[in-house]
């Protein structure tokens, strides 16, 4: 049980800034995703909260209590690294009662060869055996406890990992990219059992991934850094669907968001040659960006599935086909305005059943249909402009 | 079928020629000598007379009996003891505490290594100088402190101590580095993942992540510095010549006197075969680790 509380964590190193201020709360039971691509510094951060590495400027506080001066094993907090950090010398069940040892034994009877010379600690290293060997079982892996874990598949060191975080009873669990080692059919398994470990235990985690399916699919809220910076802290519905900057609508979702550059004129939106006529009340001459997700347009071929007409006012444009990637339930066709060639547009369209197994042929020159409803509507320095701000402004021009 | 045939057994004969001219220098300079030594061991040959006649075991049987054999035993165990544990435990300590440095750890790794690279005959001398009973600045430094003169090469009771010494000084800079290179394996993860399982205490550390994971490197440091010490003989040959009163008459100088000072060839070859035995299982014991390591 742990709220976690970052406030201004700063990291550089050398002349490097990693971490430009992060601020971020946690709430007790909640499953937050770290996500942002690589290099961006989620293990960095993830480092600092565990108290691997310390911030330059920043306080880190958990329920209440402050963690920045403390060492790791005085946080309570357990951490699975990406690559598992096993100890290779030691059997399962030894790896994973180390944090036990390490907690409960006296320094003297850690000494090699002191199990033998303090008998009457036996009782105690009977019961933390009895404790690995109930994490081992939740985790379907008392059959390897003595195995070393050279003799281990990937799936099988990944869950010694997580029993060795687990033993410990932690407040705070840690994961950096834990399934970025496994194959893809695994992944998708243990990515499961994380969150149903999680739900069962009722633990706060923090997830480090630079994969947005897994943030998307098992957090409660997902955090996007970028060049050590939040984003945007949202619950994975609201960060697709209400993107507070391009970065964010960009790096959720693929393929990628269509971004279509627009000048606001009095009668409407104009895109290239096109004018989109929709009421918007922004000042004549702004220059605006349009984002529009690739399934939200609408295209209709033989073979595709209908879909539903939309309410609103639509933006009708001619695009020019460049290739089509068929993906069995849908297919996904990149292509460019018409008018714009160097505007590329992407867009997903389920398939129909009775396509069979025939090839989906396109014409070259499609028109399709994007909803403005849809539209996320961003100012020139890739900001999202207010949804309802703009909806005012209609309302006002109407 | 019988194509292929033909073409493997080509093929085989390439591969022969191709292994030959290695196979036939293993053979002349390693086996070829090795073999002629035990035969010889079997003999009663000495350089000083062409006539020679087979005499079995009588030159093994001989050593058993030899005071001379058995204080050159205990010779080499004294200054194995004496030596070891210093060629083991200092390096690895120097190892550890230049490892956590960042400044100065190139200069230092330099420092410890340049022993290593000079020619130990002549610096035994200089040793010997150093030793020197009269002018030696280690007895100046001894007298500072009211002790000494203490006649190192000259004593029966400190002539091991002081060829321990002399050698520890050469070996300390190689094992060292081939301690840090083992600690420089050693994932930096796995000592992450130590402190956060508590194990940050320098103690745990050692004993519950570096000492286990340099296993490997400390088998090979221990046997090959066994292996040196076994093989003791240049700075005995330089400075002592076995004197004073055969006190640093070890193993292999003691085979090098019966052979070229006393020609008694039949029985210094029955030493060799002795001393090719010990390290044969040294080397064993390495390589037999060296397996258990990569299959676990
Ligand atoms: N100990 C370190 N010393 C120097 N640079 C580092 C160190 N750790 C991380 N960095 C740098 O910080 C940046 C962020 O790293 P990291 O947090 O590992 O990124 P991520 O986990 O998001 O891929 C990278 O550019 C990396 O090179
Ligand atoms: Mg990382």
């Amino acid at each position: 049980m742990a709220r976690l509380t970052l406030s201004d964590i700063h990291k550089s190193f050398g002349s490097t800034e990693v971490l430009k201020g992060i601020s971020l709360d946690v709430a007790n039971g909640e499953f937050l995703s770290l996500v942002g691509s690589s290099g961006c510094g989620k293990s960095t951060l993830l480092r600092i909260i565990s108290g691997l590495e310390t911030p330059d400027r920043g306080t880190i506080e958990i329920d209440g209590k402050a963690m920045t001066a403390l060492a790791p094993k005085a946080r309570g907090v357990a951490m699975v690294f990406q690559d598992y950090a096993l100890y290779p010398h030691m059997t399962v069940a030894q790896n994973m009662a180390m944090p036990l040892i390490m907690a409960r034994l006296p320094f003297h009877a850690r000494l090699p060869g002191m199990k033998w010379l303090t008998p009457h600690l036996a009782p105690l290293r009977a019961e933390m055996a009895g404790q690995v060997e109930q994490v081992a079982q939740q985790l379907h892996i008392d059959h390897l406890l003595e195995r070393r874990p050279a003799q281990l598949s990937g799936g099988q060191r990944q869950r010694v990992a997580l029993g060795r975080a687990l033993v410990r009873n932690p407040t705070l669990f840690l994961m950096d990219e834990p399934l970025s080692n496994l194959d893809a059919k695994l992944r998708v398994k243990v990515r499961t059992e994380i969150v149903d470990l999680h739900r069962a235990s009722g633990l706060t985690f923090v997830y480090v991934t630079h994969d947005q399916v897994e943030a998307m699919t098992m957090s409660d809220r997902v955090a996007l850094l970028q060049a050590g910076t939040l984003l945007q802290v949202a619950p994975p519905a609201t960060l697709y669907a209400e993107p507070q900057s391009i970065d964010v609508a960009k790096f959720i979702g693929s393929p990628e968001i269509n971004l279509l550059p627009v000048c606001a004129e009095p009668e409407g939106l104009r895109l290239g040659a096109t004018l989109l006529p929709l009421s918007h009340g922004f000042k004549p001459g702004t220059d605006l960006i349009v984002g529009l997700r690739p399934e939200a347009l609408r295209l209709s071929a033989p073979g595709l599935a209908q879909l539903r007409p939309a309410e609103g006012p639509e933006l009708q444009l001619d695009m020019v086909q460049a290739s089509i990637e068929d993906l069995g339930s849908e297919i996904v066709v990149h292509g460019a305005v018409a008018a714009l060639p160097d505007i590329a547009l992407r867009i997903r369209a389920q398939k129909s059943l009775q396509s069979g197994v025939h090839k989906i042929a396109l014409p070259e020159r499609l028109s399709l249909h994007a909803p403005m409803a849809t539209a996320v509507i961003f100012d020139i320095n890739g900001k999202r402009l207010d949804p309802q701000s703009v909806a005012r402004r209609q309302e006002a021009l109407a | 079928m019988s194509v292929r045939t033909t073409f493997e057994r080509r093929q085989n004969r390439i591969a022969y020629a191709f292994v030959a001219p290695a196979t036939l220098l293993i053979v002349l300079i390693y086996l070829a000598p090795m073999a002629m030594v035990a035969l010889t061991s079997f003999t009663d040959y000495t350089l000083v007379s062409d006539y020679w006649e087979w005499v079995g075991f009588d030159n093994y049987r001989q050593m058993l009996a030899d005071p001379a054999v058995s204080n050159a035993v205990r010779n080499t165990f004294v200054y194995a003891a004496l030596f070891l544990p210093g060629a083991f435990i200092i390096p690895l300590l120097l190892a550890i505490a230049i490892q956590e440095r960042k400044q100065f750890r190139s200069i230092l790794e330099l420092v410890y290594f340049l022993p290593v690279t000079s020619t130990l005959a002549a610096m035994a001398l200089v040793w010997a100088g150093l030793m020197d009973s009269r002018q030696g600045v280690i007895n100046a430094a001894l007298g500072w402190f009211g002790l000494g003169p203490l006649n190192f090469l000259g004593d029966p009771g400190t002539v091991l101590f002081a060829l321990a010494g002399i050698s520890l000084w050469s070996v300390i800079g190689f094992n060292m580095v081939l301690f840090l290179a083992g600690l420089t394996a050693i994932p930096r993860s796995l000592y992450e993942a130590a402190a956060i399982d508590g194990a940050d205490h320098p103690v745990d550390q050692f004993f519950r992540v570096t000492w286990p994971m340099l296993a490997p490197t400390s088998v090979f440091v221990a046997v090959t510095s066994s292996i040196t010490a076994f093989k003791l003989f240049d700075t005995v040959a330089i400075l002592t010549k076995g004197k004073p009163d055969h006190a640093s008459e070890v193993f292999l100088y003691l085979t090098f006197l019966e052979g070229f000072e006393y020609f008694n060839m039949g029985y210094a070859s029955a030493l060799s075969v002795v001393f090719l035995g010990v390290i044969f299982i040294f080397a064993a014991v390495q390589t037999f680790w060296a397996d258990r390591q990569t299959h676990s």
